[in-house]
């Protein structure tokens, strides 16, 4: 069977100008940050992203790699609204595609099962139709005759998503409390990479007694990233909490001239491993404090 | 804070009447007073309520706020975020929910301010106001009653639906759409009034009608029996201290003067 196993800047070499590549996680929570920092490194343009967002959000709009966004939520949790993506949306430079949060799974779930729609009632009645204007509502031909909102398909060229297992076949296991929608992500798209912060040749053979949290199916995966803490500065309960110190050094910049280019310079300009260093290494990420609700 | 309680209690109280008698729906109260508000009903008059860890597990005990000490929560289910929306589409749920704007037909904003275009406030985004709105009971809490929050005019961003006949297609179907309370730091109001126009239910101790008609950008009706607002009473009181142990309710109005003793 193929080793699946890749490596982060070989997951964004696959990747192309103009692709759209949908984000798992929620928020502040299990984001493929270390994928994403290899896109931000990378010269990589003109994405549209699909997210329930959080910084990677907000960092690539800073970084000029976003066209268009597709969201429900942009949010770093304590602090509500993501300070980049807030500067990006108020300097009005970006198309935003922002949907209801049960709207947006909806979508990928049309994706995933090759349809070119889903009827929903969410959306009717607000102005996320005003805003999105392509929607168009179907007539039910049952005796019922309701107008419904048919959302059109999600399809994503590529899906990045974090994982606390995985192994060399492309099986994986989420063991925080939430899979969110990331295996939504998986099914509507062409290509499926998974950064994980534990990489075994064979589940069945090191993990067989959590197989529950295994969430897709491997035949999903396209490769497999060993990244550890590689949601960081997000987090992967229940291994570590999202590193707040870090949030708010990051949020203050959205304030300052040049404030992206200084984080951008202090924490992106090499590798993973350096990356880690500048932040007190594996044992300070290893004891992030899991927030508390 | 006082003995007797404080402003943010009654508030807290009057609350927690949103989910009297809607029997085993999800309770969810977001932020620091709907989610007390939610606990104390579950606590007092509606044990049957569901509620989650404000994470994804469901819990019978509601869970304090803030750090716990030795307090473990006890999970009786499992709630993710995609069970929350398959309660949320089949309508077993009733949220109570911050909008930043409110208008006279009860829609909410909490997307942007200003031209969605290029907005001069963003704020979060829609979240899951449309699909709420549609689908379950919502009912509200607004910290700080003022104009800039019951707006004049149409909410920037129409969020959560309301009343608006102009926003409703034929054919669509509005049977569910169903607003409870607002409930503010000024009063508590409801959609009461003729086709369901927003209408003062009753004061907190020492507001008049026309305090809350100066700080509200539309028309208010006024309900008949208009009486003021319940202090909460000593089990209510030791239930919410309970459940707020750190005081985080204590910073959430502006004003929090203490409360005479109740009646």
């Amino acid at each position: 069977m193929p080793n699946k196993e890749i490596g982060a800047a070989q997951v964004v070499a696959q990747l192309r100008d103009g692709m759209t590549i949908g984000i798992g996680g929620w928020g502040p929570r299990r984001k493929p940050m270390a994928l994403v920092r290899e896109i931000l490194r990378s010269p990589l343009k003109d994405l549209t992203v699909v997210a329930y967002g959080g910084p990677e959000i907000g960092m690539l709009c800073a970084a000029g790699k976003v066209k268009k966004l597709v969201y429900g939520f942009v949010s770093l949790d304590a602090i509500p609204v993501e300070p980049f993506f807030r500067k990006a949306r108020e300097a009005g430079g970006i198309e935003v595609c922002e949907l209801d949060e049960g709207m947006l799974q909806w979508g990928l779930r049309a994706a995933g099962m090759r349809l070119p729609f889903l009827p929903t009632r969410v959306g009717l009645g607000t102005d996320v139709t005003t805003h999105n204007p392509r929607f168009k509502t179907i007539k039910s031909p049952y005796e019922d005759g309701e107008v419904l909102l048919a959302l059109p398909a999600i399809k994503l060229d590529a899906a990045l998503l974090h994982v606390d297992l995985a192994d060399r076949l492309g099986n994986t296991q989420i063991h925080g409390p939430d899979p969110y929608f990331d295996e939504h992500y998986a099914r509507a798209a062409e290509r499926c990479y998974v950064s994980c912060e534990q990489l075994t040749d064979r589940l069945d053979l090191s993990h067989p007694e959590s197989a529950k949290a295994n969430f897709f199916e491997r035949y999903l995966v396209t490769g497999v990233v060993h990244a550890p803490f590689g949601a960081h500065p997000t987090s992967c309960a229940p291994r570590y909490g999202w590193d707040m110190e870090h949030f708010k050094r990051y949020a203050a910049g959205a304030a300052e001239d040049n404030g992206w280019a200084r984080y951008r310079d202090e924490f992106l300009s090499g590798s993973e491993a350096e990356y880690q260093a500048r932040l007190g290494g594996a044992e300070r990420l290893a004891k992030l404090p899991l927030p508390v609700f | 804070m006082s003995d007797h309680g404080n402003l943010v209690d009654l508030v807290i109280a009057a609350a927690s009447e949103a989910w009297r008698g809607n029997g085993e729906v999800l309770a969810s109260g977001i932020g620091i007073v709907p989610r007390l508000a939610a606990g104390l009903a579950k606590l007092t008059h509606s044990p049957e309520l569901l509620m989650t860890d404000s994470e994804a597990y469901l819990v019978e005990e509601p869970v304090p706020i803030g750090p716990r000490g030795e307090y473990q929560p006890k999970f009786a289910g499992w709630m993710p975020f995609s069970r929350v929306f398959d309660a949320v589409w089949r309508g077993q749920r009733h949220a109570m929910v911050t909008p930043s704007q409110i208008d006279r037909w009860g829609q909410g904003n909490i997307s942007c301010i200003g031209d969605f275009r290029k907005p001069k406030a963003q704020m979060l985004g829609v979240r899951g106001f449309p699909g709420n709105s549609i689908n379950h009971p919502n009912s509200m809490f607004i910290p700080a009653h003022g104009p800039r929050v019951f707006v004049e005019k149409e909410v920037d961003v129409v969020g959560s639906v309301g009343y608006n006949p102009a926003r409703w297609p034929m054919g669509v179907k509005r049977d569910y759409v169903d607003l409870r309370l607002i409930v503010t730091d000024l009063c508590v109001m409801d959609f009461a009034g003729p086709d369901h126009a927003i209408r003062v239910r009753s004061l907190h101790p020492g507001v008049k009608f026309e305090q809350v008609q100066a700080a509200t950008g539309f028309p208010l009706h006024r309900a008949l029996n208009l009486g003021e607002t319940p202090a909460p009473g000593a089990e209510q009181l030791a239930i919410i201290r309970r459940l707020d142990p750190h005081k985080l309710r204590a910073a959430v109005l502006k004003n929090n003067p203490p409360l005479a003793k109740a009646a």
